[in-house]
């Protein structure tokens, strides 16, 4: 009778601690928390490209980790994607995908298409079950035209005019659904993105700060960021600091440290120092 | 014996969400569903509403869970969306192996046996119910069922998805073996709206499509072209 035989597991994630680390949560345990954008992310397509859109606040819990973080990550010249979930995941994913498709450009030579960066992402999220916690928005231009992917965690993907994800996602799908129409202008694109967003700013407490957009075309690309500051910090109206003297001196005394000179040193360094 | 090792030892279901806190790893997206395929005279025809959910949330409304395989057969797709769209893409690419090496369109059973492998070695991790139907010239049309625990079994009609439960009655009584093809979308088309109006999980739109020695021929029933019963009036 052959014994069954565990085999050692080639690379990726081990999963192994996991059932002794759900132990240990369940014994009380307080486990650390990875940074979770509570995001609104978004995009559409119009006439001639897609626009991205995205916030800028990472949270750890209740507490605002970053306020002006970058949730629009580089996918290859003709490709951008945005990221919420886990912020070490989206980051990672995008730049692993990235790597690849760079990769694959140098092999084929010609510009990566977006069909592509969307089902290496899929398969990636999908053979990690769940566990790599990224929900994107990727568009893109290439030789098909524009094109506009959500995909999830777990690795399904919907091909669509116009996507949200993230916390904020229903507040910035109420936009769109009232406001969306096909074939829009760049300015209208823009300004129903940059709602949409907004609308996840003010709507959802995950959310916050400022508007990125990127305005992907044919041949150019326009990163904004920041598009707009949506929370301008207020100025405050008056100083609060006390003014000198308004504590009184009811006595000074100086006193002077006896010192012997024992020897002076002049050295010139090397370099000359910079002097402003 | 078991099953090589994609999975890494000590993944078990029971523990699969550790900490999760957010919507996004928390609840997976899937098709709650109402999909449909009848035989008929010379064909098959394919139906299915357009809801994809997470939770409470409708993911996507206009999706598209007919899904092409090779250019005589699709798959309707229901439960997880990625393990569905996963093992679509998988069936895609042996089938396209397959067809290039034997120089001709495959036949539907095949298709529909390489989605019932894998939907039966992966059972312990899939949740996917998918019906196989298309036209072949060995056989005609043909449909295939292959619930989630990885059969397969030839029927003349089948439904599938949180929705079907409610429509049994209906297609049992309603079922004509050889009707022609109109006849057949108008009964799908039926049945599928039956169910979106009882089914909370189905709703949208409705896409139909016809396979026959011809190839495909689709269609969309939008919101005012929905067949109408009392309860609409």
């Amino acid at each position: 009778m052959a014994a069954p035989c565990v085999e050692p597991a080639k690379g990726g994630f081990s999963f192994e601690n996991c059932s002794r680390n759900a132990r240990f949560e369940q014994m009380g345990l307080k486990f650390p928390k990875a940074y979770k954008t509570g995001t609104t992310i978004a995009g559409v397509i119009y006439k001639d490209g897609v626009v991205l859109g995205a916030d800028t606040r990472a949270t750890e819990d209740t507490v605002v980790a970053d306020k002006n973080c970058a949730k629009i990550h580089y996918i290859s010249d003709n490709i951008y994607c945005c990221g919420a979930g886990t912020a070490a995941d989206t980051e990672m994913t995008t730049q692993m995908i990235s790597g690849q498709l760079e990769l694959h450009r140098l092999a084929t030579g010609r510009a990566p298409r977006v069909c592509t960066a969307n089902r290496l992402l899929k398969q990636m999220l999908f053979r990690y079950q769940g566990y790599i916690g990224a929900a994107l928005v990727l568009g893109g231009v290439d030789s098909t035209g524009p094109n506009l992917y959500s995909i999830w965690p777990h690795g399904s993907t919907d091909k669509l005019p116009y996507v949200t994800m993230g916390s904020g996602s229903l507040a910035a799908m109420a936009t769109f659904e009232d406001r969306f129409k096909p074939n829009m202008t760049k300015e209208e694109a823009m300004k129903l993105v940059r709602d949409a967003i907004a609308a996840g700013i003010f709507n959802d407490l995950g959310s916050g700060s400022n508007v990125d957009l990127c305005v992907i075309t044919k041949d150019k690309v326009e990163y904004i960021r920041p598009h707009e500051i949506a929370n301008a910090k207020g100025v405050k109206q008056g100083r609060y600091l006390y003014k000198r003297g308004t504590t009184a001196t009811l006595s000074s005394d100086v006193k002077k440290i006896e010192f012997d000179v024992i020897g002076t040193e002049v050295k010139t360094s090397a370099q000359p120092m910079d002097t402003q | 014996m078991a099953t090589s090792g994609m999975m890494t030892s000590g993944f078990s279901p029971v523990m699969a969400n550790p900490g999760m806190s957010f919507q996004e790893r928390s609840v997976e997206v899937s098709t709650g569903t109402t999909i449909m395929a009848t035989e008929f005279d010379g064909g098959v025809i394919i139906g299915a509403d357009s809801r994809t959910t997470t939770g409470a949330y409708i993911a996507n409304r206009v999706t598209d869970k007919l899904t092409k395989v090779t250019d005589y057969i699709y798959c309707c797709r229901s439960g997880s969306a990625a393990d569905t769209q996963a093992i679509a893409d998988i069936v895609k690419y042996h089938i396209n192996f397959q067809r290039m090496e034997m120089g001709e369109e495959p036949l539907v059973k095949t298709v529909a046996y390489i989605f019932k492998q894998l939907c039966y070695d992966y059972r312990d991790q899939l949740t996917a119910g998918i019906i196989v139907a298309g036209w072949d010239k060995r056989d005609g049309g043909q449909v295939y069922s292959i619930p989630i625990s990885g059969m397969v079994q030839r029927m003349p009609f089948c439904t599938g998805g949180s929705g079907s439960t409610y429509i049994y009655g209906f297609v049992d009584s309603q079922f004509k073996p050889n009707q022609s093809k109109e006849d057949s979308l108008q009964f799908v088309s039926k049945a599928v709206s039956l169910a979106i109006n009882r089914d909370g999980s189905s709703g949208g739109i409705i896409r139909l499509a016809a396979i026959s020695k011809d190839g495909v021929e689709r269609f969309t029933l939008t919101g005012d072209q929905l067949p109408k019963f009392y309860e609409d009036s």
